[in-house]
Parts: C-alpha cells; structure tokens; sequence
C-alpha cells in the first residue's frame, strides 16, 4: 500500500478530486496549506507599502491506495493539476505499513 | 403639565438673554421630523464606531492584533460616554465666555437635564447623544497610528483625560460660542474637531511611542471593506445630520458627501492603476473613499456638488501623497495613516471650504465668490487645532508615562497584543 501526498493549485483540487473519483479512489484527505516551491512567493502592496508573501495557499491532498492502482492515481492527479505553469505542485508517495478502518476494525487493503 | 414645562422652558430663554438667545428670539419649538432624523443620525454615527472603524482598522493589522484593535474602538465607546457624561458635554456645549475657550459646568453630570428642554428643534437629550457619537469617533480614530504596540492600560488613561482636556475644548471653540465660531471659522461636521484634531494627536502619538517592530501585512482585507462600507454609509448621518434638522441642507450635505466621497475612492483607485503598483487594490479603494469623506467633512454645508467634486478630486491625490509617499520617505510610523488620511484630510477640505463656499447655500461666501479672507480664517482654525491638540496630546502622554508604560513590551508584541493584553485569540 501507498499514501500518495499531492500539493496542488487550490483551484485544480477539485478537478484532482473528480479524476481520482473515476478510477474508484473511495476517499481522501483535503486540507490547506501554505509553502512554497522554485516559484518562490510574491509581492502586495498597501497604501504604497511593500509586503513580501513567502508562502502561497496550496491544496494538500491525501490519498492511501493500494500498490495496484498506484499508477493510476498518479496519472490521474498530473492529468487533473496540470496547468502547465508554474506553481502546480509536487506528488510525494511513501510505502504504508497499515490501515485500520476504525469503524468495523478491519485492516490492510480492506481498509482502503 | 405641559403648559408648566413650555412656560419654564419661554423662563429659561428669556433669562439667557446675554447668550445665544436673544430677548426677542421665538421660543424654541420641537419639531418632530427634525427629531427623528436627529435620532436616526445619532445611531448612525455610532454605527460608525462600532463596528465600523474598529473593523475598518481591524482588518488593516496582523492576524494577532484583531481582538487589541476591535477592543480600543469598544474600550474608547465605553469610557468616553462616561467622560462626555461626567463633564464632556458640558465643557463644550454650554455657554461659556463668549469667544472662549471652554464651555461652563452647568450641565456637569447632566444637571438638570429634562425631557422638556430643547436645543434648537430637537430635545437636548438627542443633541447630547449625538455629540457624544463624534467625540467617540474621534478618540477611536486616534488608535489607528498606534496599534499593535500601545499598551492597553495607558490607551484606558490617556483617552479618558484627552476626551475631557483636548476633545471638549476644541468642540466648545469650533462648535460652542467658543473663539473660532466667533470668529467666523467654517466646519460643519468636524473637520477640524474631529480629523485634524485626531490626525495631529496620531502622529504625536507614534511619534513617541516609537515604530513597531515589524509591519504585517493587512490581515483581512475583508473586514477592511465592510469598516469602510459602515464608515460611508454612517457618515450620512455624521454630516448631513449635522445640518441638525431634516431640511434642504441636510440633503445638499448627503449628496456632496456621496459625490466627493466616490470621487476621491474612484481618484485613489487610477492613481494605484496607473502608477509603480499597478493594480487598483481595495484597501486603496477603501482608503480614498475614506480621504474623500474626511476632507468632505468640513465643507458638507457649505459647498454645493462641483465643489464636491473638485473636494473630492484633490483629497484623492493629496491623500494618496501623504499615506503611501511622505510616510514612508519620511519614515514615521503612522500604522494605519490616521495623519495622512485624517489630518492631511482634514486641513485640505478646511481650507478647501474657505474656497469653494457658496453663499446661497451656507451664508457664507468662499474665495470664489469673492470672500478670500474665509481662506485665512479657515486657516486660522487649522493651525490653532494643530498646535493645542498636538502639544496637549504630548502632555497627556507624558503625563500618563508617568505612571505606567505607555509601550508594550517587546515580548507582548511578538506574541501579539490580543494573548498579551485580553487573553483573548481569534484562531
């Protein structure tokens, strides 16, 4: 099993969210986030001031999935935050040792 | 009863034959329209206050000074209603020597006071609680300078002296039958009691309470609008109820109040556009709209729409100058530009009044018309708000540091001043 780690545009994240729902991903964890990348932040201004924002809103998105459909969800992810500008994001995917549904107890990939 | 009360009341006037009554005036009627737009008027200009500026200013600082920010407005509410009760009112709206520089104390703690009498054509229980509205708002906007550093406790002291020795004062001499009325100096809904006087004592302010240690970035630009919404809507009542009565004035005072108003937000909105910004932010939006009813604020009464316009046009431009470019050339900090919006604002339509004052609509004629000595009475009000408000605030604040610290510490201030001073946090 993996746990697949998506930072994207928070304007993708629903489009991640509809892709991942066609190929039978059952749920995920969405939260918001801020950080930055090679884009680096950006510059407001107020009443001629100048205030330099080191860290820009992204989407963080959380999906364990089996090793099986792991290429799937990764394909399906790039497809759906791509914009092809800067500032799309990263993907990160780490082994997952266990799941636990709380509810009924069962474990490994009956969990997902 | 009421017979009782309207022959005590013909008493009264007639026994004030040395004041603004005369012997021979008609006796003061109520006249019920008068009063319900003055009711109205009053709850407006509060309206402005809270939660008006609080959110106005609240959403211009940093995430941890929100609660420190919307309490000062509501702190200064509070304790500047029991100091306008105490003494306040009196001080500057009960006839003192005439040409004067301070009202009398026969209405200290309200003395007297009685559902009968009248203050021209509304009961004085109104006019008191209307006064009360802009002497709230004028000590609250003082806060805009100082925020994210002031210590709580000396803000508590020194607004609660400076509403009594500087506010009262100031309103008796502009307002009451004090020097600059007598005189003849123009300013219909407080551009020199109100802006200039709270602009001087912001910059004072800052000035000795040193800079923050670090500029946030508005943390709410949301907040920012709707404080701003509340400010330009309430401000109707803060000049057009000045006209203290529902008549023709009250309506020129609205419509030259909207007009110079959208001016000034549309002038300060191309100046970002065109300018090293490029973009027309909101807060500039929100800070024009607010320079346009600032500098407005004195000539309401007496101007008539191009005037208006042309109030307008100038305070965009001129205000824009003074927050974004002279502040930071110069270095100061004014956090929320209560100097440059206010004070700069303030003595613009001040002087701005002097010229563009139309007979027929006021009864006294501007620069334009004829009348350039108005220039220089005009100026005389200025300059003599500027030195009594910018020393006296010197002093209260002075004297305050003697007894407690007028600055937080620098631990309070990294940590925010909402956890530091109330306990309080809003995430």
């Amino acid at each position: 099993m993996k746990l697949v780690t998506a930072v994207v545009k928070p304007e993708q994240a629903d489009n991640v969210k509809k892709a991942l729902n066609k190929i039978g991903i059952q749920g995920l964890t969405m939260s918001d986030v801020k950080g930055y990348g090679r884009q680096k932040g950006h510059t407001e201004f107020y009443r001629g001031s100048e205030y330099e924002v080191a860290f820009l809103p992204k989407t963080k998105l959380e999906i364990a999935t089996s090793s099986k459909k792991l290429k799937a969800v990764l394909e399906a992810i790039q497809k759906a935050a791509k914009t092809g500008n800067i500032g799309d994001g990263k993907i990160f995917v780490t082994s997952l040792t266990e799941v636990i549904r709380i509810r009924t107890g069962e474990k490994g990939e009956k969990a997902l | 009863m009421k017979i009782f009360n309207r022959l005590l009341i013909l008493a009264v006037v007639l026994f004030q034959t040395t004041t603004v009554f005369a012997a021979d005036a008609p006796k003061p009627v109520l006249n019920p329209g008068d009063t319900a737009w003055m009711l109205t008027s009053t709850a407006l200009v509060l309206l402005m206050t809270i939660p008006g500026l609080a959110l106005f200013y609240g959403g211009l600082v940093g995430k941890k000074n929100l609660v420190s920010t919307l309490s000062q407005s509501f702190m200064i509410t509070a304790v500047v209603t029991i100091t306008w009760y105490v003494c306040g009112y009196s001080l500057a709206f009960m006839d003192g020597a005439k040409g004067g520089f301070i009202g009398s104390t026969s209405r200290v703690l309200l003395k007297g006071i009685g559902i009968g009498d009248l203050n021209t054509t509304i009961p004085e229980t109104v006019f008191f609680c209307y006064q009360l509205t802009f002497a709230i708002i004028t000590v609250a906007l003082i806060c805009g300078s100082i925020v994210e550093r002031i210590s709580f406790k000396a803000l508590f002291f020194f607004i609660t002296i400076w509403s009594i020795v500087v506010y009262a004062p100031v309103a008796h001499m502009v307002w009451g039958n004090g020097y600059l009325n007598t005189l003849g100096v123009l300013d219909y809904a407080g551009g020199t009691v109100v802006h200039i006087n709270s602009g001087i004592a912001a910059l004072v302010l800052c000035l000795v309470l040193g800079k923050r240690k670090a500029k946030v970035k508005p943390h709410n630009v949301g907040y920012t609008m709707i404080g701003a919404s509340l400010l330009w809507v309430g401000w109707f009542g803060f000049n057009a109820g000045s006209a203290v009565a529902a008549n023709g004035n009250a309506g020129m005072a609205m419509l030259v109040t909207q007009l110079a108003t959208a001016v000034a937000a549309a002038t300060w909105m191309i100046i970002e556009w065109l300018t090293g910004e490029n973009k027309p932010s909101l807060v500039g939006m929100c800070s024009g709209a607010v320079a346009g009813l600032v500098a407005i604020t004195p000539a309401s009464g007496f101007v008539g729409p191009s005037g208006a316009f042309f109030i307008g046009l100038a305070a965009g431009i001129v205000c824009y100058l003074t927050s974004a470019k002279l502040k930071n050339a110069i270095g100061y900090d004014d956090a929320l530009d209560v100097f440059g919006v206010h004070c700069c604002g303030g003595i613009l339509g001040a002087i701005l009044t002097g010229v563009f004052a139309v007979k027929a609509i006021g009864g006294t004629a501007g620069a334009l018309e004829g009348n350039v000595a108005q220039i220089k009475l005009q100026l005389i009000g200025v300059v003599l708000t500027l030195v009594y408000s910018g020393v006296m605030t010197y002093v209260v604040i002075k004297v305050v540091g003697l007894f407690t610290s007028i600055r937080a510490t620098d631990a309070e201030e990294r940590e925010g001043l909402d956890l530091a001073h109330h306990g309080e946090t809003i995430a």
